[in-house]
């Protein structure tokens, strides 16, 4: 009984260990992240090896999203009558989630297990190690430009794939189903408000981008420098900065999109 | 790939994002309608306001040209207060009615105005006297079952009476 | 007998976990312009002591200071102006794969100081040059050989002229011509410029064909002997005899501590 408590004490204090290292981590982040911002070419760097390399699955999955969005919409929306909103419809789910979300859960696969197994090899290879001998500090060398060219990544890899996606609607809807080119568009842009839809959904990507950008960084850091390790590393990257993706969705639908 | 391919690169990809912002608002969004421009508030008290709702576009003839901003309750008359943004480019007669209508059958509820007669315009802060409120929907179920009852009444003593 | 003494070590224990010890009250003095060897068996701690030299962990007990100033781990300014005046010189190398070899030396050129590219690439040269690798320089990191990759990284060590150069374990793995001309570097690098180094290595040979004075651990993290290499060959110490001759049992013994063997099998009684 005793052993149950003690093994429960124990996993309570982890926790909180776990949460202050990663806050204190965090904050060093931030604390050097205007020297990485002096350095201008080490973020342009980052933002093309982060973003540039995903434009591709994030267009491909977005146009795929539109297609299936537009046709699976279609059918409920034609029994009300209401096909005609299907652009409509189709825009603020893309704008409003799927786009900050789905882009999200995509960038913390590709980019962000790429950046956790980046810095956790450099680490076994004693480059972090070599660069703290040589007085440079490596969260302001390494860290900071990654994390800023995550955060301007993001929004941009979001944006494009509601808009891709939208076209892909159009595709299907207009050209396919043979809904109304005109509805289509002007009911969506009577019904979709850009503070508020597509404004928000920028806001979201943003905090989707620090959360995944972060773990990644995190992870790659703090991990055992072995091939197990780095392996370990990269799947808790994906699980944990997708579980933070989607909670943080919840809290922050709450929060834009109920009416109070 | 040298440095000026890398930032060249770079700015496609956040050119990219530009433009799909922009397609994003114009195009697929409301941002080449209202929200540019002066506005001037006016006030409307409602017995009911049914289900509207702020942000509710206030139209005239159908034509957008404003936005409900607020909705409270008047504490001493019960009545509802919507307070609304006008473009200032618009005005009405002082004499003008707001009415809440619905937008299709089932569609969200929006502030019709309907222009007076009178010389004079409504300035800003004025309140619109004559409206009508939003329709809701059981009034008008019992009032319709009332009204067969009555008819339904009135046949039994009209086939009586003969 | 008065000598200068850049680098001491004075009566330091650390252990990286608060089990177990790895430097037991190990004093060790490393003179300006010297070529020392720290020797020892893997695990006692060798390694360990370069990092408290510069200052990734502090001592559990005892000092350590780098030309007079007591070296404190938590100042960050401190170790930031210390690790100027080091450079050092790690196992595999640890170069940045993603630079090209010239990228790597000019590294700390391009981080600590101003100079514009022409100066940079003149003094990058002039390394690469020092270690023989200057037609190298055009080089990705994932081209070149192992011992190739320690002249790098040498030179990258060597771009800002410290003072103080320290090497792990310098001839691990290399071939016996690459470990002559690794030996023949450090200690021409030394008597040229000036420098003290430290070498941290179990290759005794090597070691005592080029150091002027020589430390031997032992594997429980204590300095068993020092001296010169003449001295330490000579010493009749049973446990430096068997590390400098070789010997493959001796106080440190060859079996790891078990149970007798007949018991394990289950022979009879």
């Amino acid at each position: 009984m005793t052993a149950l408590v003690a093994s429960l004490g124990r996993v309570v204090l982890d926790v909180m260990y776990a949460l202050g290292h990663h806050a204190y981590f965090f904050a060093d982040l931030l604390r050097n992240l205007p020297a990485a911002m002096r350095r201008p070419f080490l973020v342009v760097a980052q933002v093309h090896a982060i973003g540039n390399r995903s434009l591709v699955i994030i267009l491909a999955s977005g146009m795929a999203v539109g297609f299936v969005l537009a046709l699976q919409m279609y059918y409920a929306l034609a029994k009300y009558g209401a096909a005609e909103s299907l652009g409509l419809v189709v825009n603020l789910s893309l704008v409003r989630e799927l786009g900050p979300v789905v882009t999200a859960l995509l960038f913390a696969g590709r980019a962000g297990t790429s950046l956790t197994a980046e810095i956790g090899l450099m680490k076994a290879g004693e480059q972090i190690a070599a660069m703290e001998m040589m007085a440079i500090n490596p969260k302001s060398r390494v860290l900071a430009p990654r994390f800023l060219g995550g955060i301007v990544s993001m929004p941009i890899l979001a944006i494009l794939f509601s808009a891709v996606g939208i076209l892909g609607a159009y595709v299907v809807a207009v050209l396919l189903i043979g809904v109304d080119a005109g509805n289509f568009w002007s009911i969506m842009q009577s019904g979709v408000d850009v503070q508020r839809d597509v404004g928000n959904g920028i806001i979201k990507s943003m905090v989707f981008g620090v959360i995944c950008t972060f773990v990644a960084l995190y992870q790659g850091y703090e991990t055992e420098a072995t091939p197990e390790g780095v392996a370990h590393a990269t799947t808790r990257t994906v699980v944990i900065a997708s579980l933070a993706v989607l909670c943080m969705d919840f809290i922050l639908t709450a929060l834009m999109f109920t009416t109070h | 790939m040298g440095k000026k391919g890398i930032e060249t690169m770079v700015g496609v990809f956040v050119l990219l994002g530009l433009v799909g912002l922009v397609f994003l608002a114009l195009k697929a969004a409301n941002l080449g309608t209202f929200n540019a421009g002066s506005t001037y508030s006016l006030v409307a008290r409602f017995d009911n306001i049914g289900g509207l709702k702020r942000q509710a576009p206030v139209r005239t003839a159908g034509v957008t040209v404003g936005r409900v901003v607020k909705i409270e309750l008047d504490k001493k008359s019960y009545q509802g207060l919507v307070h609304m943004e006008v473009d200032s480019r618009v005005e009405f007669p002082k004499d003008s009615s707001a009415r809440i209508l619905t937008a299709g059958l089932l569609g969200d509820q929006y502030i019709g105005v309907e222009p007076g007669a009178d010389d004079k315009n409504l300035a800003a802060g004025d309140v619109i006297t004559q409206t009508q409120s939003a329709v809701v929907l059981e009034s008008l179920i019992s009032q319709f079952l009332f009204n067969k009852a009555a008819d339904a009444g009135a046949g039994e003593a009209g086939g009586a009476k003969k | 007998m008065s000598t200068d003494t850049l680098i001491e070590i004075d009566r330091v224990t650390f252990g990286y976990d608060k089990g177990r010890t790895i430097l037991n009250d190990v004093s060790l003095r490393f003179e300006r312009g010297k070529v020392t060897s720290i020797l020892g068996g893997s695990g006692c701690g060798k390694t360990t002591l370069l990092r408290l030299i510069g200052g990734v962990y502090p001592a559990t007990q005892g000092t350590v200071r780098f030309d007079g100033e007591v070296v404190d781990a938590r100042d960050i300014e401190q170790l930031f102006r210390l690790r100027r005046r080091l450079g050092m010189l790690f196992q595999f190398g640890a170069l940045f794969t993603d630079l090209t070899v010239f990228e790597n030396v000019a590294f700390p050129l391009r981080e600590h100081t101003d100079l514009d590219e022409t100066m940079i690439r003149d003094i990058v040269l002039m390394k690469l040059n020092a270690v023989g690798l200057r037609g190298a320089a055009a080089l990705r990191i994932s081209e070149i050989s192992g011992g190739m990759a320690r002249r790098v990284a040498l030179a990258r060590a060597i771009a800002l002229d410290p003072e103080v150069i320290m090497y792990d374990e310098p001839f691990a793995g290399l071939d016996p011509i690459s470990m002559a001309v690794a030996a023949n570097l450090i200690r021409t690098l030394n008597d040229t410029t000036g420098a003290t180094s430290l070498i941290v290595s179990h290759d005794v040979q090597e070691c005592f064909s080029i150091c002027d004075h020589a430390y031997l651990l032992s594997s429980q993290g204590r300095v068993v002997a020092h001296g010169k290499p003449a001295q330490l060959n000579a010493s009749e110490d049973p446990e430096v005899r068997q590390f400098i001759r070789g010997e493959p049992d001796g106080p440190v013994r060859f079996h790891y501590p078990a149970r007798p063997l007949a018991e394990e099998l289950g022979l009879g009684a």
